[in-house]
């Protein structure tokens, strides 16, 4: 999921190298959280969070077949 | 290969070895010069050769083919890609095995990739491209059904007599309904609510 997450976002920043992934594991679901460079925040939201929103449509599709649910958050 | 540092005797003869190697013209590179080179004293003493590095410029299509291909991918999808460019217009079609999952409940992740495509081909663009994507012709037969769903929900307003609230539909889709029921002289349609969750109202005209 990580790979899937980096594949998504990296191309769409200004620096992929300050990009990291921490997951959170609970009990009904997996916690992605990105943390990004300050630039690239509002890049990865969009307007109005549309960006945000088709990031999580594709990983929501990708987990389609396991029980638990995945969030994605955007952290500096 | 996307870059190459060479020497020649003059910066142009460098430049034009790099250009062979990288299989392009000149227009498509960005061009460093390292060392313009010196002739040297009766071609002997202090000869230096130039040398240059040589980048190809990044290709907005070839980007988000390979950016689309990647997450295609992940999602353990292996997708052809055709694409189309007019003029400032770009469309990939996808097709292969599996693309169901690439398309999603009512078209969710295709419109999702479509927008994160979009946006990656535009990073590498100097001009604004629009994009379309579509898979296996989902955005025909998508635009069929709507069509279809159009036309029955206005004739249930005229039959109840009373409005008719659609589901929330993006408004590239909303836009095909009222289009459907534009020549429609017995109803009238207009959108309520706010994205996302903004929808379409079929009512009958009074007389």
């Amino acid at each position: 999921m990580e790979e899937l997450i980096l594949a998504i976002v990296s191309p769409l920043i200004d620096h992929p190298e300050e990009m990291t992934i921490e997951k959170r594991e609970e009990e009904h679901k997996d916690i992605y959280r990105l943390f990004l460079h300050s630039d690239d925040i509002g890049k990865v939201i969009g307007k109005q969070g549309r960006v945000a929103k088709a990031i999580r449509t594709i990983v929501t599709a990708a987990n389609a077949d396991h029980s638990k649910k995945v969030y994605v958050e955007i952290a500096e | 290969m996307k870059e190459v540092t060479t020497v020649g005797q003059t910066v142009e003869e460098a430049l034009q070895s790099a250009l062979q190697q990288l299989d392009t013209t000149e227009e498509q590179v960005e061009i460093d010069v390292l060392d313009e080179g010196k002739k040297g004293l009766f071609g002997l003493f202090g000869q230096r050769p130039a040398s240059v590095r040589v980048r190809k410029k990044a290709d907005p299509i070839e980007e988000s083919t390979a950016y689309l291909l990647s997450i295609a991918a992940q999602l353990g999808v292996h997708p052809d890609i055709q694409v189309e460019k007019t003029g400032k217009h770009v469309r990939f079609s996808l097709s292969g095995e599996r693309i169901a999952l690439l398309i999603g409940k009512r078209g969710q992740t295709l419109n999702a990739l479509e927008q994160l495509t979009q946006l990656v081909i535009n990073r590498y663009s100097t001009n604004f491209i629009h994009f379309t994507l579509d898979a296996e012709n989902y955005r025909e037969r998508r635009e069929e059904t709507l069509v279809a769903l159009a036309r029955k929900m206005a004739k249930k307003a005229l039959v109840t007599g009373k409005p008719v609230r659609l589901e929330p539909f993006p408004s590239f889709e909303r836009k095909v309904i009222h289009k459907a029921l534009a020549e429609n002289r017995q109803v009238r349609t207009f959108s309520e609510g706010k994205e996302p969750r903004r929808y379409i109202v079929i009512e009958p005209k009074s007389v």
